[in-house]
């Protein structure tokens, strides 16, 4: 097998591997973490190049492993033109923002947490780039909305920061719950979630009934993502974030997913009249409000953000126009608008790493200061403007064609031009701001630090993408055309159309709106402070995270009088609520059958033996509840109960149950034995009558509805499937007890589950007693003093006598199991009977010296063997936990069947014996401290 | 025999049932220990009842009974242990952080302090040991 057919699992998955190695590493230096973010992203980079010459070659991979085929959901990734180009910006621009956050970072703020999160995010966003399957795509399209949450919210102690990044979960979350509806239509219409399929099938969803619901929940998902109007405001507020995360989250990466996601389905969703009209107004409405909002925010990173919602909607209204060129020029801006904006946020963190502040009213003049930055900063802001000789001045260029030939066809003739025009001239305007402001424009205005030039190397990834701005811009054709031809012809689904990327294409309306655009910008910039006070006067806290935070609000508010309806915060009424719920459920169930309630089935004779035990059990039961007040007496009534039970198992067939049963129920009582020594001896009187009565309504209910729902059932034949587990118990699992087999053969899974819920009760009561005190009364409930010799030596004799006759009975139900009743369960449970009548006739510091084994240990060894056993007859080649027998002939002893289910059972033995001796001991060691506490006062 | 397996669950459960709905959290515990032993018994049951058919692969048996609802119960009975442990723990918890065994960490809930009225004397000498 070679590496290009398994490589873009391990690309998306790889961050997600490395992430915890990169929060471990910290421990160890400060900066380990970055390396290991960083050599991680190379690595990935390395796995990806293979598989890119047959992308260039016009190839489209796909690597799929079937994994719930009944549903469609298959493990399926694709590697084309398209999701290479965002692959590699993802890791390149990735790989410069964690060079540039290991200077970002100051001391105080935990490296290792920021490199796992970022390695993360950068592990959904390729998942996300990389899915052929649909839903996969959209689990890796939460997790970057999980992740970039994390990143947002990164300072934690700050308001900004958590508030942002909540409205960030949420708007993008909701729209991703959008997004999975659509994508839900899109496989009911195709009858397939592979996009392979989805984008062969365009004419198909297009005249489909459901396409318009499926375009409106898809483009709910990619607006939210992508912040297009009106779901454009948490973005700014995104803006709490650390800048690299900024830098990466909203120049690359996850704002562009949405991007992503129109390119990917324009074959099969775009050319609507539909289509025109959601995406292209919601994609202009966001151009022009971004550029405009961007001119009159005076923090640097809200400038920035709002000029990414402007160039996000720029590139959406190209999809809007739904041309060919018009796909080009949008993917050509995606290139761009990373490379710019990903400068000018390093440049933005860096302005505000040295000086302290990002208030342009307070920053001027660093020209002087730093000029390095400076000269980085005036080339990006340029190519954001759309300056002649750099990159953003091409793709403008191409953009204002295809608006201007859309206009032709679509809308009226000039509204678009007009508009993109205006656009364009707050583009320029702002990006003025950003340059003139902050390095011109006279002398600082008390700033918290004085500036100076960033270290060499925070400035080595601005360098390389302004020198990238430059390079497109000059030559176009030789470092951008390859890229582009590909992700644009993967996108469209066929050859990519002629497109030129020369900078000169003669005196034409394209070049006169450029050009109308520059001079009215600087116009526009020099008027700045006129418009500033009109802006203030007119729409200050214009704001969509008000309506947010309104309709957030009503909805807790609702939620919360729901909840209060029904949880009066007491637990009384709460179990009354559920038990009388289910009563309810299964009553009205009950008479919606017509067949009469008993079947034809012929029933036992009942004997009198039988009568008699049955009799002795409801006594107890009755008196349980009756002397419910007197707590000691009604644990003896309520072990009867246990006992009675286990003898039932005995006389109806069920030998391991009643082994079962009898030693979980020494268990039982000893443990509430020990701990009703802590809590006080009697129940007080409750004298609700009310509550009585409604109390013992329930309760009778209950006791009817069980006892006419046994009967239905006991009173019918019924075809069991167990006849599969008779036959094949002997042949199959190698044992003749059946009901062992089915535990650790047939549903040895399940018996796995089991074990391990058993092991954190354990270790869940290990954790509540650690550090508990409790007063421990000093008499007993009749007044009496305590015996002053808790361990009587007649009892410790015999216990000591019987210790390993009971551990040889363990042994022998152990071994036996298989073939007769006992096994791993019965086994342990007597061992830890064994054990724990030690502890209690010598007490706990005595049997701890002799015996010195840790019960954590035994539980997790317990837990090992269990999984190892499964794990090797997978290794094997069989499903997990099939058992493999064979027959060895022992001397002495005779034929001896050797079975890998012993090996299991072997687990859930240890497993039971852990966590019941720790359970028990933990309350032992209790009591025992806590007559220790009293000796000394008496002292 | 039926009739008296089907009586013997729906006592146990009503029990259960009751004391699972009381306001103290030992009987609480008692009444989920026997709720569970209804449970455990009413699925035992759905193999319904066989004398003298063990599960046990035997070339002389004549019959066997159902074995997959024992193995079912034989889990579910030591589940039902480790459930009562946790519950009985936290239990203990609740008294030592809040100073009381109500199971909403009351000190004395109101039907409660109208016994006090009735018997004071008798229930406060009880709580005084809390």
């Amino acid at each position: 097998m070679s590496l290009l057919s398994f490589n873009l699992p391990i690309v998306a998955l790889l961050p997600f591997a490395a992430a915890p190695f990169a929060a471990w590493a910290t421990r160890y230096n400060r900066l380990a973490s970055a390396w290991v973010a960083g050599l991680t992203t190379l690595l990935t980079l390395a796995i990806l190049f293979p598989s890119m010459q047959f992308i260039f070659a016009g190839e489209t991979l796909i690597q799929q492993w079937s994994w719930l085929p009944s549903i469609g959901f298959n493990l399926a990734f694709r590697l084309d033109g398209l999701a290479l180009l965002f692959a590699l910006l993802i890791l390149l621009i990735g790989l410069l923002i964690i060079f540039y956050a290991r200077y970002y970072l100051s001391a105080k703020d935990s490296m290792g947490r920021f490199y796992a999160y970022m390695l993360m995010f950068m592990g959904s966003m390729l998942g996300i780039v990389l899915s052929e399957n649909l839903l996969q795509l959209v689990v890796f399209w939460e997790l970057t909305s999980i992740t970039s949450f994390l990143l947002i919210s990164y300072w934690q102690h700050r308001q900004d920061a958590r508030q942002g990044a909540r409205m960030a979960l949420a708007v993008t979350g909701a729209g991703g719950l959008a997004l999975l509806g659509g994508v839900l239509l899109l496989g009911h219409i195709v009858g397939s979630y592979q996009l392979s399929d989805v984008l062969a099938s365009g004419e198909l969803i297009k005249g489909h009934d459901l396409y318009l619901p499926t375009l409106v929940l898809i483009l709910l998902g990619v607006f939210t993502k992508s912040a297009q109007f009106p779901f454009h405001f948490w973005l700014p507020h995104a803006m709490a974030a650390p800048t690299p995360v900024s830098a990466y989250l909203h120049s690359a990466t996850m704002v562009k997913a949405g991007i992503f996601l129109l390119a990917r389905f324009f074959p099969a969703l775009s050319g609507t009249p539909e289509w025109m009209w959601m995406v292209g107004t919601a994609g202009m409405i966001t151009l022009l409000l971004g550029a405009y909002v961007a001119l009159f925010k005076h923090d640097l990173k809200g400038l920035l953000a709002y000029s990414t919602l402007s160039h996000l909607g720029l590139i959406t209204l190209l999809f809007g126009f739904s041309s060919e060129l018009a796909l080009v020029a949008a993917i050509f801006h995606i290139i761009n608008h990373a490379t710019f904006k990903g400068s000018l946020f390093m440049v933005a963190g860096i302005i505000d790493h040295e000086s302290g502040t990002r208030d342009m009213r307070k920053l001027n003049g660093l020209f002087k200061m730093m000029p390095h930055t400076a000269m980085l900063a005036m080339i990006a802001a340029a190519a954001m403007a759309g300056v002649p000789l750099l990159n953003g001045f091409l793709s403008k260029e191409m953009f204002f064609e295809q608006a201007i030939s859309a206009s032709g066809t679509t809308l009226a003739a000039w509204t678009i031009p007009v508009l993109v025009t205006l656009a364009a001239i707050f583009s320029v305007a702002y990006s003025l701001r950003f340059i003139h402001d902050v390095f011109f424009n006279g002398e600082p205005i008390d700033l918290p630090k004085t500036p100076h030039e960033p270290p060499r190397f925070m400035k080595i990834p601005v360098d390389i993408l302004v020198v990238l701005c430059l390079l497109v811009g000059v030559a176009p054709m030789f470092l951008i055309s390859p890229i582009l031809t590909v992700a644009v012809a993967s996108s469209l689904q066929t050859a990519a159309p002629e497109f030129s990327l020369a900078i000169w294409h003669g005196f034409n309306l394209p070049l006169m709106m450029s050009f109308i655009a520059l001079v009215l910008g600087v116009a526009v910039y020099s008027m700045r402070h006129r418009l500033f006070a009109w802006h203030d006067r007119c729409l200050h806290g214009l704001e969509g995270k008000a309506v947010f935070d309104w309709v957030l609000w009503k909805i807790i508010r609702l939620s919360k009088k729901i909840t209060d309806a029904f949880d009066q915060t007491t637990l009384q009424p709460a179990v009354t609520w559920v038990i009388g719920g289910a009563l309810m459920l299964s009553i009205i169930t009950f008479f919606q059958f017509n067949s009469p309630l008993l079947g034809d089935r012929v029933l036992m004779e009942a004997d009198v033996i039988t009568f008699l035990m049955s009799a002795v059990l409801i006594i107890a039961s009755i008196l349980t509840v009756m002397l419910h007040h007197k707590r000691l007496v009604s644990l003896i009534a309520i072990g009867v109960v246990g006992l009675v039970v286990a003898l039932g198992f005995v006389k109806f067939s069920a030998p391991d149950l009643a082994l079962t049963q009898l030693s979980v129920e020494v268990v039982t009582i000893v443990l509430l034995l020990l701990a009703l020594f802590f809590l006080p001896q009697h129940t007080p009187q409750e004298r609700s009558y009310i509550r009585f009565t409604r109390d013992g309504v329930i309760s009778v209910a209950a006791a009817v509805s069980v006892f006419f729902l046994t009967m239905a059932v006991l009173s019918r034949d019924y075809s069991p499937i167990s006849g599969f587990f008779i036959d094949n118990a002997k042949p199959g699992g190698g044992g003749t007890n059946v009901v062992n087999v089915i535990l650790v053969d047939f549903r040895g899974f399940d018996t796995l589950g089991e074990i391990v819920v058993l092991a954190l009760a354990g270790i869940c009561v290990f954790a509540m007693l650690e550090g508990l005190k409790l007063a421990a009364p000093a008499k007993d409930v009749d007044g009496l003093v305590w015996s002053h010799d808790p361990h009587p030596p007649i009892m410790q004799t015999l216990t000591r006598l019987l210790f390993p006759l009971m551990l040889m009975v363990a042994v022998f139900i152990f071994l036996r199991g298989h073939n007769l009743p006992g096994g791993g369960f019965i086994a342990g449970l007597i061992a830890s009977v064994a054990l724990i009548s030690q502890y209690l006739a010598n007490g706990i510091d005595w049997t701890n010296e002799r015996l010195r084994i840790d019960m954590h240990r035994v539980i997790w060894i317990g837990l090992l063997v269990a999984t190892l056993t499964g794990v090797v007859s997978m290794l094997i080649g069989y499903p997990f936990l099939t058992t493999a027998f064979t027959y060895l002939t022992w001397p002495v002893v005779g034929k001896f069947e050797v079975a890998s289910a012993i090996a299991f059972d072997l687990g859930v033995f240890l497993v039971v014996v852990g966590a019941t001796v720790m359970i028990l001991v933990e309350l032992g060691k209790l009591s025992h401290a806590s007559h220790h506490v009293k000796h000394e006062e008496v002292n | 025999m039926e009739w008296l397996i089907a009586s013997v669950i729906a006592v146990m459960t009503g029990c259960g049932v009751y004391l699972t709905l009381r306001a103290r959290t030992f009987p609480v515990v008692l009444g989920l220990t026997m709720l569970a032993y209804a449970v455990n018994v009413f699925l035992f049951t759905m193999g319904r009842l066989q004398i003298g058919f063990p599960a046990v692969i035997d070339p002389a048996a004549a019959g066997y009974t159902d074995p997959l609802p024992q193995a079912l119960v034989l889990t579910a009975i030591v589940i039902a242990f480790g459930m009562t442990a946790f519950l009985i723990v936290l239990a203990l918890k609740a008294r030592s952080e809040l100073g009381n065994d109500h199971v909403d960490g009351l000190h004395r809930s109101d039907d409660e302090l109208k016994a006090t009225k009735h018997n004071s004397a008798k229930s406060d000498s009880e709580r005084s040991t809390s």
